[in-house]
């Protein structure tokens, strides 16, 4: 399954976030896209999943998905983990799993049920603390919660946003131990991440983001060895060329 | 008054006298009753299109004035003069007391509060025996005033035809005014008025009681006209009228609340006589149908009613010339609590501030300094604190721990208002400007610490000679900003790099100590970023302390003078810009590390 | 006040409150699962009173015109909907569950059952009726509003209530009705101090309560509403479309309406108008829960029974006052424990 995204744009009310993007995610691959903060990395999958207003085109498999909501994108194979989690807090960690598979319950509750084994047995964590209320966990918890919720839902495409927000490095270690084995499995993943020195070693291929745009693309460990993401992320060198007076200094005295 | 203004008045007055001399009896009290909702909808369109609020108890408004008007003219004779002050009054106080109460909730509590409050005041004026019950009082006398018999239909037209224009007066008055500027930021959430050091709470109750005047006046007309009171008129039904009249003239002028209602009372007037014919029984069927436009209207604009009544209302008259001073401002004053000014001392101290959400510590033990005359930028990657730190600086949150002091004065449990009392001013990352407001009068907004007069001078056009002071303060900072051509465009009309530069200026016009911008380049193209970065020199060289927070490397690179980065809540370096780029903890705390 | 007109009070109030529990849980579901403060919540119950009323008087049902109506409304609205977005898959099951399900809900109750009906066939062609105006009430009224604030939603079902009241008066007419006691099986519930009737209105209500929250706790269709209560973007996430989830809230919202609307019809004479008194009653108690918690509403609505039953005897007039009243103090208590309540509207 592939999934193909071509000059998209977007915005956040007036302020532009994304400016003819292209991306292309193919099956079983993971890209990774990197930049800084601002850059629109959450937009862009926000975007690919349908969740806000765009212009360009979208192709799951050739589909176009323009008039695709978000929850029949879900029924296509396409899950998203976004940044805030969006988990179901007052409800337990069972019941937020058992609804991961909503859009292919008519398979029968022993199937939901094998296939929430499937995840357990992927995060015993969770196992052990399946009654509790998804608010009371750790963040390490909750995004691994977050993670299995989508698996519940037999993507063929999995977008995560920053899964490595806010965890202890040996959870992060973890958590990209796990996209390597959903890759075995045949997931294909396409993974933002503002870390960008570990997204690079687990991608197979990388986009720089910056300011809407894509500034870099190619080959994972190609982009890693590229001195223009240290500059993407922290500026250029002090420019050169003297500012332009453009404003009249008029200063009122009060 | 401009010449569109004289053209208005005298087609008004031709109009009324028209209806006066020629039109026939029932068309007579066709016009009372318009003029007579269009000043309650006058209230209703203060506010909600200008303040934001929904009130489904305006009518109870309406009877309080009513009644007493009616009650105190048949139980006591009192004459006509006093039974009006004591409508509004008791319609004024009534609203204090009830929005003192209900004003303090946001959003659709405060409108189930407003029914509940229309439901209780209409059992209550049915139960009250000396009202008359639910049977009614009558035989109220005619109307005197200063000498003048207001008996006929016809008189009390004129006069109710005056006290709309009375009502108009006084809220177009009102909305352009310091005050009025602060109520319609309100639109925009009770941030913004507050930035400046507007009391939200207080202008919402102010707008509450505004509108129950105007609605306690309108009863008191009511009376004298009918010379019969009952409950029937003051209840949820009427109250929704009322809404219905102000929303479908277009809540964003106050015209449309006369549109409205002329509106609604034909339509009414057509389908009473009409639906029974059609239908084949009698009944309030006129409600259903306003019920199906309404929500034809609401489908059309799901976004809320606002955008697309703005659209709806005749374009905006050309402004009237606005009165400007010239030379040093006389009347405007620096707040009292600001502290005297002393060159190139710290400004702004952070000492050890911590900021904790139950067990995340979003803020840990931040120390820094701001010196006069510097701009200093607050880095960081995504979670870093940055933000809540900011809110922590501008007063929208208290901090847990820590002080924050400005020129030695404690402002971290102030609260945004008292923090703008002191001279600290904003900008908001998501720009918050009052969309059908001028540039200008956007502007002078920021203005609004330094002016003194109140609601009552603003109605009665009385400040007319600090409005001049703060309307040329106002240009002065545009023009200092780049942008005084565009001073009478509406705000909305801005493309986002103005817009930001629009909010600079208003925060300039609060003559502050400290400017803190918030992601001031945000969304900005290269171009706009280049005029900010020169605008923000600018002002360093004439004097101005500025905080900046933003994730734009490259902007901040070039205009800050100091860097500091946070990360984990926490500071990791501070510095000038080169030596922090090339720092590798800053390095590793953007780039990563590896898994 | 002896203790037999204390103890009278109390059976009143209960018997009352009973069903002010159902509107307030279905109130507070609506809320929660749609941003809806669903005022028109009242308009279900007397719908199915005055149907019931009517075929035990010999008339025709005439909700069923405006139902088949509105039936063909919905059909049409979803059919160029799905046309304009070239997306035709599921049409079929849209326009059955939209238009067919109501269609013989609205043929069986005008062809299928007359005054001559056993009673338990009359109520189930009412409640299959009223129930029906639930999922068409969202599709043609609250689908096209899309992502609309809480305050827009407000408005909106205040106009819909006015809409619905007066499409009663004219179906109705603006006679009163009043249901026939329970039959309820001889001798099964003598002796109790408790009245049958009574008895029978609080039961029936404690099963429904049970079934309510059986369903929401046990089932994935209850969870999944639940799930859009909670977190509307997780569940779109998992595939919940918000839509399905307010059509089946107000589904149930109605068949509540309609099951309110058989048990409190002995009681009291139903108007065309009289819900809105009812509903107001309920979000009384709703909003003791903060409309979102559903034990406080609970008690909050037993509370207004009996309040409302204790102030009939000892100031009938100024019985809806002391009700009403309460409204102000309990909302700016609750509005203070919402931390969302001071957005901008």
């Amino acid at each position: 399954m592939t999934l193909e995204a071509r000059a998209l744009c977007a915005f956040h009310g007036r302020i532009p976030a994304l400016h003819e993007v292209d991306v292309a995610v193919p099956p079983s691959g993971i890209v990774t896209v990197v930049g800084p903060n601002g850059a629109g990395k959450s937009t862009l999958l926000a975007a690919l999943m349908g969740r806000l207003p765009m212009s360009g085109e979208v192709r799951l498999d050739g589909t176009d998905l323009r008039f695709v909501s978000p929850e029949r994108r879900v029924a296509m194979g396409l899950s998203l983990v976004p940044e805030q989690r969006d988990l179901f807090g007052t409800m337990s960690v069972a019941d937020n799993l058992e609804l991961g598979a909503f859009c292919w319950r008519r398979a029968g509750r022993r199937a939901i049920a094998a296939e929430m084994e499937r995840v357990y047995a992927l995060f015993p964590r969770l196992g052990e603390r399946h009654a509790q209320l998804a608010h009371t966990l750790s963040g390490g918890e909750r995004q691994m919660l977050a993670l299995g919720r989508a698996l519940m839902a037999r993507p063929r495409i999995l977008l995560l946003d920053e899964p490595s927000l806010g965890l202890a490095p040996l959870v992060v270690r973890d958590i990209f131990a796990t996209v390597r084995r959903l890759q075995a499995q045949g997931v294909a993943i396409l993974l933002v991440e503002q870390n960008a020195r570990a997204a690079f070693e687990v991608a197979d291929h990388a986009y720089v983001l910056e300011m809407g745009r894509v500034s870099l693309q190619g080959p994972a460990t190609d982009v890693a060895r590229d001195a223009r993401v240290a500059d993407s992320y922290l500026g250029r060198a002090a420019a050169a060329s003297a500012p332009i007076e453009l404003i009249p200094p008029v200063v009122l005295a009060a | 008054m401009t010449f569109r203004s004289w053209v208005l008045a005298a087609f008004a007055v031709a109009a009324i006298s028209g209806v006066v001399l020629f039109a026939s009896s029932y068309y007579v009290t066709l016009a009372s009753f318009v003029l007579l909702y269009a000043t309650v909808a006058l209230g209703l369109t203060l506010m909600t299109g200008f303040a934001g609020l929904i009130s489904f108890g305006q009518a109870a408004f309406v009877g309080i004035g009513a009644y007493a008007a009616g009650y105190l003219a048949v139980a006591h004779g009192v004459p006509g003069w006093a039974t009006v002050l004591a409508g509004v009054a008791l319609a004024t106080l009534a609203a204090a007391g009830i929005g003192a109460l209900t004003l303090s909730m946001g959003g659709h509590y405060l409108s189930l509060a407003t029914l509940a409050w229309g439901v209780v005041v209409y059992y209550g004026l049915g139960i009250v025996e000396p009202l008359g019950g639910f049977n009614g009082l009558s035989g109220i006398p005619a109307l005197t005033l200063f000498g003048l018999d207001f008996a006929s239909e016809r008189s009390m037209f004129c006069l109710i035809a005056l006290g709309f224009a009375l009502a108009f007066w006084l809220v177009r008055n009102l909305l352009d005014s310091r005050v009025g500027r602060a109520v319609r930021a309100l639109r925009a959430g009770a941030d913004l008025p507050e930035a400046f050091g507007a009391h939200a709470f207080r202008l919402k109750v102010a707008v509450f009681c505004t509108a129950a005047g105007l609605a306690g006046m309108a009863g008191w007309l009511y009376v004298y006209m009918q010379r019969f009171l009952n409950p029937t008129p003051f209840g949820l039904q009427m109250s929704i009228e009322y809404l219905f009249m102000a929303v479908m003239g277009g809540v964003g002028a106050l015209w449309g609340a006369l549109v409205g209602a002329g509106v609604v009372v034909v339509l009414k007037q057509v389908l009473q006589d009409v639906l029974p014919a059609l239908l084949g029984r009698s009944g309030n069927f006129e409600m259903a149908v306003f019920g199906v436009l309404m929500l034809l209207i609401l489908a059309r604009a799901n976004a809320g009613l606002w955008p697309l009544l703005a659209r709806w209302t005749r374009a905006a008259p050309a402004a009237a010339p606005r009165p400007v001073a010239s030379g040093e401002p006389a009347v405007l004053q620096m707040p009292a609590q600001r502290a005297p000014a002393t060159a190139g001392e710290v400004l702004l101290c952070v000492d050890e501030a911590e900021k904790r959400f139950g067990g995340l510590v979003a803020v840990n033990r931040v120390s820094f300094e701001v010196r006069d005359g510097e701009i200093v930028a607050l880095l960081g990657p995504n979670g870093a604190g940055k933000s809540t730190l900011f809110n922590l600086i501008t007063g929208l949150l208290p901090a847990s721990a820590g002080a924050i002091t400005l020129r030695g004065q404690r402002i971290d449990a102030l609260g945004a208002r008292r923090v703008a009392a002191r001279g600290v001013a904003r900008t908001f990352q998501h720009v918050k400007l009052v969309a059908d407001m001028s540039v200008r009068d956007n502007a002078a907004l920021g203005c609004h610490l330094l002016g003194r007069d109140g609601w009552l001078r603003a109605m009665l056009r009385l400040d007319r000679r600090e409005e001049a002071e703060i309307q040329a303060m106002a240009l002065a900072q545009l023009r200092r900003c780049g942008l005084e051509d565009l001073a009478d465009a509406p705000a909305a009309s801005l493309p986002l790099g103005k817009q930001r530069i629009l909010e600079i200026a208003r925060a300039l016009c609060a003559r502050p100590q400290l400017l803190l911008l918030d992601e001031p380049a945000a969304g900005l193209r290269h171009q706009e970023k280049r005029n900010l970065a020169v605008l923000l020199k600018q002002l360093r060289g004439e004097g101005v302390t500025v905080l900046i927070v933003d994730h734009d490397m490259e902007f901040i690179m070039d205009i800050a003078d100091r860097l500091v980065v946070m990360q984990f809540g926490q500071k990791i370096a501070e510095g000038e810009a080169q030596a922090v780029r090339d720092d590798p903890r800053v390095q590793q705390a953007y780039l990563g590390s590896a898994a | 006040m002896d203790m037999q007109i204390f103890g009278l009070l109390v059976q009143d109030g209960l018997a009352s409150g009973a069903v002010y529990v159902l509107l307030a849980l279905a109130l507070v579901m609506v809320f929660t699962v749609t941003r809806i403060v669903f005022v028109p919540q009242g308009e279900f119950v007397s719908c199915s009173v005055l149907t019931i009323a009517a075929f035990q008087q010999g008339h025709a049902p005439g909700l069923a015109v405006p139902v088949a109506a509105v039936a063909l409304l919905a059909c049409g609205m979803e059919t160029a909907e799905r046309v304009r977005q070239r997306n035709l898959a599921g049409l079929g099951a849209r326009i059955a569950l939209l238009g067919a399900l109501p269609m013989a809900a609205c043929a069986f109750a005008w062809f299928g059952v007359d005054a001559r009906s056993p009673a338990w066939m009359q109520t189930a062609a009412a409640v299959a009726l009223v129930t029906a105006m639930g999922p068409l009430i969202y599709r043609t009224v609250f689908r096209p509003m899309g992502n609309a604030t809480p305050l827009v939603l407000l408005v909106a079902a205040i106009a819909l209530h006015f809409v619905l009241v007066a499409l009663g008066l004219y179906v109705f007419g603006p006679e009163g009705s009043r249901l026939p006691g329970f039959e309820l099986p001889a001798g099964l519930l003598a002796g109790l101090p408790v009245a049958p009737q009574t008895l029978a209105v609080v039961m029936a209500s404690a099963v429904l309560v049970a079934v309510f929250f059986a369903f929401f706790g046990h089932t994935l269709s209850g969870k999944a509403l639940r799930a859009t209560a909670v977190c509307r973007d997780g569940a779109r996430l998992v595939g919940i479309s918000p839509d399905h989830s307010g059509e089946l809230a107000l589904t149930i919202a109605a068949f509540i309406g309609a099951i309110s609307g058989v048990l409190i019809g002995p009681f009291t004479t139903i108007y065309y108008d009289s819900g809105f008194l009812l509903a107001l009653k309920g979000f009384v108690g709703a909003i003791v829960g903060g409309l979102s918690g559903y034990v406080l509403a609970a008690g909050g609505s037993l509370v207004v029974g009996l309040l409302e039953a204790f102030s009939s005897y000892g100031a009938s007039a100024a019985k809806e006052i002391i009700v009403f009243a309460l409204i102000v103090p309990l909302l700016l208590w609750r509005s203070l424990a919402d931390p969302h309540s001071q957005e901008a509207s």
